[in-house]
């Protein structure tokens, strides 16, 4: 990035960033302890605060922490297998991009679609909709992404897809994996952050059960460095005053109740379920299936995806090194880990947080390694 | 990704619209959108989908982020998320790689 470029990102209102920036060290150091741990779960966030180098500008007492924000980098190993076997059978797979080089047990997508296979990269699932309808041959969609971007996956079946068209979902819901963090007895985090633009689809309103079960504090936050900061800020605050609550930092774009029509499609066509999240934990209602009405456009149903036929291979021993599960779930940093930057490159991912440009790992890697270490503009 | 891209609506067919990103125009859904939309008005685009309607007051703070990210090495992965969803299925392209 070019100094001029980040300086007037970061110091639109420098007054304010000033101010906040003090406000948070502050805030940090009347709790008297450290560290004060929190969690934010998007890998935008992640991106701003990498590159805009705001790890710097936080207390040294204040630890922020990413957790499983990236929807590709939690999609399970048997979900890549699935979307691998059907390729493999000859059946007409369009997906994210991010989705192609994820490892499934033996091999991605991209490896299979260079064995021949066919793989459609789309940008949006409306694309693969077009494709279905240009073709007689099945098309699959295989689905990852979170609530924010299963509304869209649920918009195009409620909007008469053609027959052909069907969908292998790996649609993750996040509030659920939240209580899992919050339960885990090695964790330290102490409130999360979420993220702004999901919230304007579920509202706020989505982490009240969470926080009246687990007494952890969740702040919704933008995703400008001045967002970020005064996000934290709430959020140490809330922190320190020991009544944990929801506070909406950014109302600018986000309400209580959400966007009610996209929640009401988004509950018309998917349920929750408990499921694997990689290297993480089962989910109770973590994973986002097709209900028993939408069966005729679940692939699940519609084919017979024998994973078994992949499974007599073992997985490569550098894979089982990988310690994304233990990064999501915000006990080990990627310096923790043995493997990154040296053998786990983002053109050689050992790992999916390698793959993803929302991954811990591979945003670590863009911005230096060590994104707390980087300077900071005065 | 969250952060998704703001962009003009520049005329409306049925439920969906064309819109403009930064002289990039593309088809966006508005199955889903948090209010009516018209021609001139911005929204911020999820995945190809519109999923608010960004007020007024608001657009030009909103716009002034991706602005700069815009002016970012191409390297960048945070600029390129954004101009991935920039690129990716504009309408010279057909949609998908």
């Amino acid at each position: 990035m070019t100094d001029q470029a980040s300086a007037e990102l970061k110091f639109r209102d420098p007054s304010r960033a000033r101010e906040l920036t003090r406000a948070l060290a502050h805030v940090v150091r009347s709790l008297g302890r450290a560290p004060v741990s929190v969690m934010h779960v998007c890998g935008s966030h992640e991106q701003a605060i990498a590159k805009f180098g705001l790890r710097a500008a936080f207390p040294r007492e204040l630890d922020v922490i990413m957790g499983p924000g990236c929807p590709v980098c939690i999609t399970d190993v048997p979900e890549v297998d699935e979307a691998v076997v059907l390729a493999k059978q000859g059946v007409r797979i369009a997906t994210y991009g991010d989705m192609l080089r994820v490892p499934g047990t033996v091999e991605s997508l991209a490896d299979t679609r260079a064995k021949g296979a066919r793989v459609d990269v789309v940008y949006s699932v409306a694309h693969a909709v077009e494709l279905a309808r240009q073709s007689t041959d099945d098309v699959v969609f295989f689905a990852s992404g979170f609530e924010t971007t299963a509304v869209a996956t649920a918009a195009v079946l409620l909007r008469d897809p053609p027959s052909n068209f069907s969908v292998l979902s790996a649609h993750k819901y996040i509030p659920p994996v939240m209580e899992i963090v919050a339960e885990m007895p090695e964790t330290r985090v102490e409130g999360f952050l979420a993220a702004g633009h999901a919230a304007t689809i579920t509202g706020w309103g989505i982490f009240e059960p969470f926080v009246e079960r687990h007494r952890l504090p969740v702040v919704v936050a933008g995703f400008e460095p001045l967002d970020i900061l005064a996000g934290l800020v709430s959020l140490v605050d809330v922190i320190r005053e020991g009544v944990p609550r929801v506070v909406n930092a950014y109302p600018r774009c986000v309400t209580r109740e959400g966007n009610r029509a996209a929640q009401e499609k988004l509950w018309s066509v998917f349920r929750p379920v408990g499921g694997r999240w990689r290297g993480i934990a089962h989910v109770p209602n973590g994973n986002l299936r097709l209900k028993d009405e939408w069966g005729h456009f679940d692939a699940r149903k519609r084919f017979d995806i024998d994973l078994s036929s992949l499974w007599d291979h073992a997985p490569a021993t550098l894979t089982q090194e990988c310690i994304c599960g233990d990064i999501m779930a915000g006990i080990s940093s990627p310096s923790d880990c043995r493997l990154f930057g040296i053998e786990c490159v983002p053109e050689k991912p050992v790992g999916a947080c390698m793959v993803s440009s929302e991954g811990t790992c591979k945003i670590w890697h863009q911005y230096g390694g060590h994104p707390d270490r980087m300077g900071v503009l005065a | 990704m969250c952060l998704g891209v703001p962009g003009r609506i520049v005329e409306i067919h049925g439920f969906a619209a064309t819109v403009d990103f930064f002289g990039v125009r593309r088809t966006v859904r508005l199955d889903v959108v948090d209010e009516p939309v018209s021609a001139g008005d911005y929204i911020l685009n999820h995945v190809g989908f519109a999923i608010r309607r960004i007020p007024e007051e608001e657009i030009g703070e909103t716009l002034a982020l991706y602005e700069q990210l815009l002016r970012e090495a191409e390297s960048d992965i945070m600029a390129a998320d954004v101009r991935g969803e920039i690129e990716a299925g504009r309408k010279d392209t057909g949609g998908s790689e």
